[in-house]
């Protein structure tokens, strides 16, 4: 009777084989239809005419300068919202204080916002017609149609990807170490170095990959600001967008196909990231005290 | 810290001492870079706005273009966070309870949308689904036209929106604890009921959250949309175009009257999702 139960408690808890392989055959139908397929129309596209094509696509000046500017912009504003991404998390994750949540919301607020409107907001403060406008143009500094705006412009849009990922990380993870640091006669930056950091490290790449994929591809607010000077003010995406549109198929898969390698790139550190973290986790859970006296030396040597 | 915190001893009620050093420069920081980048310049739109007078705003943002729009937008945007709620539950359901061949790659790939430029997604899928795509050129025939129609714009906000469901309906679903479907079980109910009445009100306001998040990104969407929406005026053509539109013809009141609408409506969607959050939370703490 009662072993019975068991094992229908067991089958309780999955379904029968046919509709398991139904919904695993349904999901990868779904998920190769509109992941898969589209990710190799951009490879199969580029490389329709051979790699000649594909190659003298990717010399011409004008996508060497695109290549350069997005680069240039992920190189500014990547750091840029590290170090904001690192002080939000920070007073966020290890102080309780009055306006906590409001800040929390406002640090997403630029997730919820359309690039179009990000970049519009941009053009309002440094256009021509705008706040600053006539003093911009009196002292010859340029800032719309050029690559301070769309500096700016992709600030704005990966503003809260760093911070995101570290606020629960660290949130998670308590003070408790950090106390233990300063107490022990630990400067402030020994403790975040030394205690913080390490513990941080792998939420913390995984933020900077992504802000990276986002800040090397936004397309929206950059196209509102850039003026697409060719050879000047177009980044990678924006001129994937210029070739396509003059019908240079193959010109616009193959710069579209670094990015889509960049995509790939950074899908494949977050994921070895994740595990990582994972094992770091398992490896903390079993040097917890219950755990402790039961594990042989070697295991928590080996964790350590 | 330690020291001003000691100092203010003896005032009414003090504060529980901060040991960790480092508030004051980091809430400083993070507050000045917060109002320098968003803020202040979202303030400009807001400012410009008021420069407007209430007819010229309402003739701006309710023009039978905009309003063409709106529905647009919003419908294709609601449409699309539907079908990825029912994709993205089934993916976080299979990715969490079964075991198969390539789940790590398949698990990796689901963050693709997050990963890959929207401009580039946009002319793939646009190339996919055209007359002559590999997609295309079957449905052709068959009457059916995914590409430069709304149909299109759909497409490319289901592409865009489902890892948001997937990845807030998947920890939900790694925590939920097996002995309630063991118990409901051995209580006598069919695997349909279990889902139903025991998983699926734990997993409702992670999947509420999830659509959510995939409604708010397909209103603002842009660079995936319009390759391949053809942007008719009237039929085709997604609010950010509207915006863009407007810009190109030097009218700054009219895009600053669309934009600040399109703001307006991300702040609810904001409060709505923060608020599904702070639910979701406490429901996942009461039945822990």
């Amino acid at each position: 009777m009662s072993s019975n139960l068991i094992r229908r408690a067991e089958a309780g808890t999955t379904e029968s084989a046919w509709v398991r392989y139904t919904l695993i055959g349904i999901t990868l139908v779904f998920l190769f239809l509109f992941l898969v397929l589209p990710l190799a129309a951009v490879f199969a596209e580029a490389l329709r005419k051979g790699f000649d094509a594909y190659w003298e696509a990717l010399k011409e000046p004008d996508a060497w300068s695109a290549i350069r500017l997005t680069l240039i912009t992920a190189l500014i504003a990547v750091p840029l919202n590290l170090v904001f991404g690192i002080a939000a998390a920070w007073c966020i994750a290890k102080y309780e204080f009055r306006g906590k949540s409001v800040l929390t919301t406002l640090v997403d607020l630029p997730f919820s916002v359309s690039p179009v409107v990000a970049g519009l907001v941009y053009v309002l403060m440094f256009g021509a017609q705008g706040w600053f406008g006539p003093w911009l143009q009196e002292h010859d500094i340029k800032i719309i149609f050029a690559v301070p705006g769309i500096v700016l412009a992709t600030v704005f849009v990966t503003f809260p990807f760093i911070a995101r990922e570290l606020i629960p990380l660290m949130q998670a993870q308590g003070n408790d170490e950090e106390q233990a640091a300063i107490v022990l006669g630990a400067t402030g930056w020994q403790t975040f170095w030394y205690v913080t950091l390490p513990n941080i490290k792998w939420g913390l790449i995984y933020g900077v990959i992504l802000c990276n994929a986002r800040a090397m591809g936004e397309f929206g607010a950059v196209s509102v600001v850039s003026g697409h000077i060719r050879g000047q003010t177009n980044t990678m995406p924006l001129h994937v967008e210029i070739l396509y549109n003059e019908y240079q198929s193959v010109a616009a898969f193959a710069v579209a196909s670094l990015l889509a390698l960049l995509a790939l790139v950074t899908l494949v550190i977050k994921s070895v990231a994740e595990w990582r973290h994972e094992r770091e986790m398992k490896a903390i859970g079993d040097l917890s005290p219950e755990n402790t006296k039961a594990a042989p030396v070697g295991a928590t040597v080996k964790a350590a | 810290m330690l020291s001003r915190s000691a100092a203010a001893a003896p005032a009414k009620r003090r504060a529980p001492a901060r040991v960790l050093p480092g508030f004051n420069i980091t809430l400083g920081y993070t507050l000045m870079y917060l109002c320098l980048i968003v803020l202040i310049p979202l303030s400009a739109l807001v400012f410009k706005t008021f420069t407007l007078t209430w007819d010229q705003f309402w003739a701006a943002v309710t023009g039978p273009r905009v309003m063409a729009s709106y529905r647009l937008t919003f419908g294709a945007s609601l449409i699309a966070a539907l079908v990825n709620v029912v994709f993205g539950l089934l993916v976080a359901w299979v990715l969490v309870r079964y075991q198969f061949f390539g789940k790590k790659v398949v698990d990796a790939l689901v963050d693709l949308p997050f990963a890959l430029p929207t401009a580039v997604a946009g002319i793939a899928l646009t190339a996919l689904l055209a007359g002559n795509g590999w997609v295309g050129q079957y449905l052709e025939p068959l009457g059916i036209q995914l590409a430069f129609n709304p149909n299109g714009i759909v497409i490319a906000l289901i592409f865009i929106g489902l890892p948001f469901v997937v990845r807030t309906v998947q920890p939900v679903l790694e925590d939920a604890e097996k002995e309630l479907e063991e118990a409901a079980t051995c209580l006598g109910a069919s695997r349909w009921q279990t889902f139903s009445k025991v998983i699926f009100p734990s997993i409702a306001p992670a999947l509420l959250t999830g659509f959510a998040m995939a409604f708010a990104r397909g209103m603002g969407e842009y660079g995936s949309v319009i390759f391949i929406a053809g942007n008719m005026p009237m039929v085709s053509e997604i609010t950010p175009l509207i915006i863009i539109g407007k810009l190109e013809q030097y009218d700054y009141a009219g895009a600053t009257a669309v934009a600040t609408v399109m703001l307006v409506i991300s702040f609810i969607l904001l409060l709505i999702i923060n608020g599904l959050q702070a639910w979701q939370r406490r429901h996942t703490g009461a039945s822990a």
